[in-house]
């Protein structure tokens, strides 16, 4: 490439695959898988085709609010080893081109949304990605070492979204699969800054291991496990539990506790001497927790003969 | 500043536009589907049970 070619890629020559980086591919997908569950397990039944586009309207959302916090957040992802590769800080799109792509797509997964299902569904989007751009990425993340907490409410959003689809409605189970994830996410993310601590403080975010220290932070993950373990059970008591999801739900909550209470009990000696295996281990178990309860959720609710009357 | 037809850069911009097309397209037959099962729900005797839900 000549140097005239490597300017021009440099302001705005980004290839397209480099546009579909700014939406958070990875994030997406767990926006899909969450937002899937949320509408399948609905005791409404919903044509395929609106089904498939709502999930992805739901999908760009989210990929929008990516779009927007990539754009806000540059600066710092310049400075973390983890985001510095990322479509702005490496130079392969604008921060102008960002917001544009931001701001375009998320009206427009908003508006076809609401065309596609109906606009309770829309309007939790639209409150999804005012939530995650403006609350999250441009006021608490800076701002308290909780950044993590609230923020986490964004990535809550997409099953009660998704059930809003089919259903047009919010219900009780809808808002405790909400809780499911808005408890998950604190202890979820904090094993991952206890052995990526170097990043969050060179970014100078907030984070609770910067802010509380170590010990602090270990702490409130065993409080915000034991705190998401009921709310995890009493999904399985509601129109759309079972002993499928109740099964998957009391072993994956003992192991995820067991997790917890392991972190709580090491220092920082023990966990440098070890490489942070407890805390990695905690962390890769985080993804499988989540995951699999919403699997569970969809076992029970699509296969038949999963009810309770299973074990009558 | 001028390039060659062939040039590297026009690849990748034959690359972007060709996939951007695709998205339309693909964005064209969604819209045209849900309208499709949209108007299917209604259904030739509903319009009036329609209108007057609205």
């Amino acid at each position: 490439m000549t140097d005239a070619t490597s300017n021009l890629a440099q302001s705005g020559e980004a290839q397209f695959g480099d546009y579909i980086a700014l939406l958070k591919p990875r994030v997406m997908s767990l926006v899909v898988f969450t937002a899937m569950a949320g509408l399948l397990v609905a005791p409404v039944h919903v044509h395929p085709l609106l089904a498939f586009a709502s999930i992805l309207f739901i999908a760009i959302g989210g990929g929008a609010s990516g779009a927007l916090n990539m754009w806000w957040d540059a600066d710092i992802d310049r400075v973390m080893k983890r985001t510095r590769n990322r479509p702005i800080p490496s130079g392969r799109v604008t921060a102008d081109e960002a917001l544009a792509v931001g701001l375009a797509l998320s009206g427009l997964s908003v508006m076809m949304l609401g065309l596609a299902s109906n606009w309770l569904a829309a309007g939790l989007l639209a409150f999804t990605i005012f939530f995650y751009a403006v609350i999250y990425t441009m006021w608490l993340k800076r701002s308290t070492p909780q950044n993590i907490v609230i923020g986490g409410a964004a990535g809550a959003f997409p099953p009660m979204i998704g059930w809003a689809v089919a259903t047009g409605g919010v219900s009780v189970e809808s808002v405790l699969m909400f809780m499911l994830i808005f408890m998950w996410t604190p202890p979820h993310f904090w094993a991952l800054a206890l052995f990526m601590k170097s990043d969050y403080k060179d970014a100078g975010v907030p984070m609770l291991t910067v802010t509380h220290g170590r010990k602090a932070t270990r702490a409130h993950i065993l409080v915000y496990t034991v705190l998401l373990v009921p709310f995890a059970l009493a999904l399985g008591v509601t129109s759309i539990g079972g002993p499928v999801y109740m099964g998957t739900a009391l072993l994956l909550n003992a192991l995820f506790l067991k997790g917890a209470w392991d972190i709580w009990r090491r220092d920082e000696a023990q966990a440098e001497a070890d490489g942070y295996a407890t805390e990695k281990s905690v962390f890769k178990l985080s993804l499988a927790y989540l995951f699999l309860h919403f699997l569970a959720l969809m076992v029970q609710n699509l296969v038949p003969g999963f009810g309770w009357e299973l074990l009558a | 500043m001028s390039f060659r037809d062939d040039h590297e850069l026009h690849k990748r911009r034959f690359g972007r536009n060709m996939a951007l097309f695709a998205v339309l397209a693909g964005f064209v037959v969604l819209i045209f589907g849900m309208t499709i099962v949209r108007v299917g729900e209604i259904g030739p005797g509903n319009e009036s049970a329609q209108e007057a839900s609205e």
